[in-house]
């Protein structure tokens, strides 16, 4: 600020002021926009090359017909794209968007652009779970066969997040402590897991790090109607608390002179995040970074302001990880490489850039 | 319209911050600075007052109403608290950030009137050209502006602001505490500045409130405050009053003996 404080005093002066001020943020909202809706273009080219991609290489055409009508190629084609392969780029599409919401939500309410289900422990939580369904058979629920690795996997992850919950309602306990308490429970069920591992026999270990390395191929029909219905509640849920995330972003003392009841909110968002966290976990394995990336790159493009970061959080997620099936496709023809060490591969640049960038704003 | 606090007790633990403190009516269109040393328990006044913090026992009375009947929300419209420290990496513009405290009170859908009250605010405090900024491209006096807007834009009755002029240098804090005279008188606000600048509140402010181990030493006019020998007990050190050229009053102020300073 170069000059004093005034106050103008021409009424005209104010009014054309005023007009330029409501255009200006007019036109901002609808680049953001602009921004979403280009993104929702960009998934859904990226939803129909990971549906033609694929051993067979049918053509583009062939698959879109098959899409439209399903009897159109014979039964073969049928099952091949209905049953397998837009099973697997939905659930791409669904996990991508539930782990950038939890993410981006996770970001906001601790305060901390690291804050993801995999850095906070509760992928790991996951992993312990299913392995030691694999293992020792030992669940959270009887007679459900298959299922059962997934439901503790489940179980697991929600337990972790039940625990930064109620960490998070003890007096005096900031998101500092919850993060390092996430970073602790990380190491405990790596540990675990090692363990497990180590008196696990060879097909055993083959499924636990098959399990680990993340991987779309159990999706099913059965999974995406629970992921649905799980992320129409959840989304509009947190969309209706976006300025009170926003406010939280102004720091806590603002908010709650605002009104905010932030244990409350902290309480209503953990939840959310814990349903999307856990599901997204159980359904497709260890996959990190999404939630990192994704919120990331959303923060990039539209700021800070909850009600376009995290529904852009979300459709980024959702991109990344439908991208990443098609790269995973894509790279050796005839081979579906686990899309966890894709994510990885993609992630790790990228957070160090996190690292470094936030590094640089503290320096200043 | 006025403002009072009566027997407010706090304490955080074991450790007594404000015990059984009483603050006279504060008028409508009064500038009132708070004045006190460090730990004086400044704060945690504000907070109480604006329901932040829970006092264990007391009342705050706003238009005859005791506060600690009326809701959070109900309390957040009446009386707002402006923290001193403000987030300096937050990627929101400024007319997001505005918006966002008028928001709390207007629901969830962005209506044209909320975009207009927002631009009005930011046309009257000056600060329109800023308007598509991030917060975390301001400089200090920049965002005491901005947090002022979001004040202005709630129309509350009561502004509490803690230390609104610390991190400003001498121009923009004359500038700063000039609005929030001029809004003040215009608005018909009780505001309430926690200062360190002696002068600067006996410059600008109605009256003057001084606060020590949690307890109100003295409340009054603030050229009365000035001359009064609990000020210098405060803060423990030996003041003057001095009369410039312009016949304002001076307080001049040094160390009871050389060896209180730090080593």
């Amino acid at each position: 600020m170069s000059n004093s404080v005034t106050m103008p005093n021409d009424g005209q002066v104010i009014l054309k002021k005023q007009d330029d001020l409501v255009n200006g943020f007019m036109a901002s909202e609808s680049k953001k926009i602009q921004m979403l809706s280009l993104i929702v273009l960009l998934l859904m080219v990226s939803l129909i090359v990971d549906v033609s991609i694929g051993p067979g290489n049918f053509s583009l055409g062939t698959v879109l017909e098959v899409l439209m009508n399903r009897e159109s190629h014979g039964i073969k084609l049928e099952v091949i794209i209905w049953d397998y392969r837009l099973p697997v780029a939905v659930t791409a599409v669904l996990v991508g968007a539930m782990l950038g919401v939890a993410g981006a939500l996770m970001q906001t309410l601790l305060n901390n652009p690291l804050a993801e289900p995999f850095t906070l422990g509760v992928s790991s939580a996951a992993s312990f779970g299913a392995a030691l369904a694999i293992v020792s058979g030992v669940g959270f629920a009887a007679n459900v066969g298959s299922l059962l690795v997934t439901l503790n996997a489940f179980i697991f992850a929600l337990g972790t997040c039940g625990v930064l919950l109620l960490l998070m309602r003890l007096k005096g306990v900031g998101t500092q402590t919850i993060i390092l308490f996430g970073i602790a429970i990380f190491f405990a069920f790596n540990a675990l897991l090692a363990i497990m591992q180590y008196g696990a026999s060879e097909t055993q270990l083959q499924r636990i790090v098959f399990w680990m390395l993340g991987s779309l191929n159990r999706a099913s029909w059965a999974q995406i109607s629970w992921g649905a219905i799980l992320l129409t509640i959840v989304l509009p849920f947190c969309m209706m608390r976006t300025w009170q995330l926003t406010a939280l972003r102004l720091g806590e003392e603002s908010a709650l002179s605002m009104g905010v009841d932030i244990p409350r909110l902290r309480i209503e968002i953990l939840i959310c995040i814990s349903l999307l966290a856990a599901t997204a976990v159980a359904f497709v394995g260890t996959i990190g970074f999404v939630g990192l990336v994704g919120p990331h790159i959303a923060r990039l493009l539209v700021g800070e302001n909850q009600r376009y970061f995290v529904p852009l959080a979300a459709l980024l997620g959702a991109l990344m990880l439908s991208v990443t099936s098609i790269v995973s496709k894509a790279i050796t023809p005839g081979i579906i490489y686990p899309i966890g060490i894709i994510t990885a591969l993609i992630g790790v640049p990228v957070f160090l850039t996190i690292i470094l960038r936030h590094s640089k704003e503290q320096a200043l | 319209m006025s403002l009072s606090v009566q027997n407010l007790t706090v304490s955080y633990g074991a450790h007594l911050v404000l015990n059984d403190l009483n603050v006279a009516p504060l008028e409508q269109g009064s500038f009132t600075a708070l004045l006190g040393p460090n730990a004086a328990g400044k704060s945690t006044l504000f907070k109480s007052i604006s329901g932040l913090i829970k006092a264990q026992s007391g009342e705050v009375i706003l238009e005859e109403k005791n506060l600690n009947t009326c809701s959070k929300m109900q309390r957040s419209r009446d009386i707002i608290y402006l923290p001193q420290s403000f987030y300096s990496s937050l990627a929101l513009s400024v007319f997001e950030s505005v918006l966002v405290s008028l928001k709390q009170k207007t629901g969830w859908r962005v209506k044209h009137a909320d975009i207009q009250e927002v631009a009005h605010v930011l046309s009257l405090l000056n600060i329109g050209h800023l308007s598509e900024r991030s917060i975390s491209e301001l400089s200090g006096g920049q965002k005491q502006l901005v947090a002022l807007a979001r004040i202005l834009v709630v129309k509350p009755k009561v502004i509490l602001l803690d230390e609104p002029t610390s991190a400003l240098d001498l121009h923009h804090q004359l500038s700063i505490l000039s609005v929030i005279k001029k809004l003040t008188v215009e608005r018909g606000f009780i505001t309430v500045a926690a200062l360190h600048d002696v002068n600067l509140a006996a410059k600008f402010c109605d009256q003057i409130i001084l606060l020590d181990k949690g307890v109100i030493q003295t409340q009054g006019d603030a050229h009365k405050v000035l001359a009064m020998p609990e000020l210098g007990q405060a803060y423990n050190v030996r003041t003057t009053l001095e009369e410039t050229r312009k016949g304002q009053l001076y307080l001049d102020a040094e160390l009871l003996t050389p060896q209180s300073a730090y080593a």
